[in-house]
């Protein structure tokens, strides 16, 4: 292994940060929610990185639960989506600010 | 430059062009499609890192299976990606967002540039040699059933409460199903144009 670790914190810290920029920019729900994925998938890579560089196992159980609330977070927010989109015909977030009126 | 190094900054640019790929996309069967692309290049580099449970399970759980969830979402809620979806934005939230982005993009070139300049983690290399079946499926199973046995029984709760409450909340009412068995009847743009007057 030559890789420092820095590299792949580097990299999880990139993609941290696309996934911060896309909840930020997009008005799609859909893809807005992809984008936490995506956060939480870089927050695994630096795990991994540090139960590597430390020789740890911890890290990779860490992984596994975070995999499992992503799942139960998956689920549910879909069915919310669902929900909306049932009520307003559309997935453009901003059309999403009054919940009721 | 070794092998390692050529895997790593191959499965980095995919990881990174995959991502930024899925947040530019205006279809979203497209922005999953590119998600896939990332989570594959990830899958590797956990790998690399000698993590072979878990770069399996990303594939088959993210991959696999929630992303397969996004689609089946995606395609129930029969988007065509053409919907105009900057009609109705604000300007101080087009604003607001412009800045607070270009903001974070600063930060991030600064992060890059001070590892690449020598961080104190720069000193941490991943060079010594595992110790015996890191990462394989027997030493993470040890630690889950028994050190994170607590944690791992909650998550069996968690997965519980999620698949009822998703269940729950996509429910339809029963005085929307009566109207659904009778417009069922008619074929699909009846129904839609049937909930838009209603």
């Amino acid at each position: 292994m030559t890789v420092p670790i820095s590299a792949y914190l580097t990299l999880a810290a990139v993609l941290f940060g696309i996934g911060t920029i896309g909840v930020l920019m997009s008005r799609n729900i859909i893809i807005l929610f992809m984008c936490i994925e995506l956060m939480l998938n870089s927050a695994n890579l630096a795990l991994i990185a540090f139960s590597r560089a430390l020789n740890m196992m911890d890290g990779h159980v860490m992984v596994f639960l975070v995999l499992t609330v992503a799942a139960a977070e998956a689920a549910v927010g879909l069915a919310m989506i669902i929900t909306i989109f049932r009520n307003r015909e559309t997935i453009n977030i901003d059309r999403y600010s009054m919940m009721k009126w | 430059m070794t092998l390692d190094t050529v895997i790593f900054f191959i499965s980095a640019v995919v990881a990174v062009f995959g991502a930024t790929m899925m947040i530019s996309q205006r279809n979203p069967v497209a922005s999953v499609l590119y998600m896939i692309l990332s989570l594959v290049a990830q899958a590797v580099i956990y790998i690399q890192l000698s993590a072979l449970f878990v770069g399996a399970m990303l594939v088959i759980v993210y991959a696999g299976a929630i992303m397969v969830l996004f689609l089946f979402v995606i395609m129930l809620l029969n988007l065509r990606g053409s919907e105009d979806l900057g009609a109705h934005s604000s300007p101080i939230s087009k604003v607001t967002k412009y800045v607070v982005s270009i903001l974070l993009f600063v930060e991030f070139v600064f992060v890059i540039k001070s590892v690449i300049i020598g961080s104190p983690v720069a000193g941490l290399l991943t060079t010594t040699p595992p110790v015996d079946d890191f990462g394989s499926v027997k030493s993470v199973s040890m630690l889950l059933f028994t050190k994170y046995l607590y944690p791992f029984e909650l998550t069996g709760i968690l997965l519980l409460i999620a698949v009822v409450g998703a269940v729950v909340i996509a429910r339809r009412d029963k005085a929307d199903d009566v109207e659904d068995t009778h417009s069922s009847t008619g074929t699909e743009p009846a129904k839609t144009d049937e909930v838009v007057t209603k």
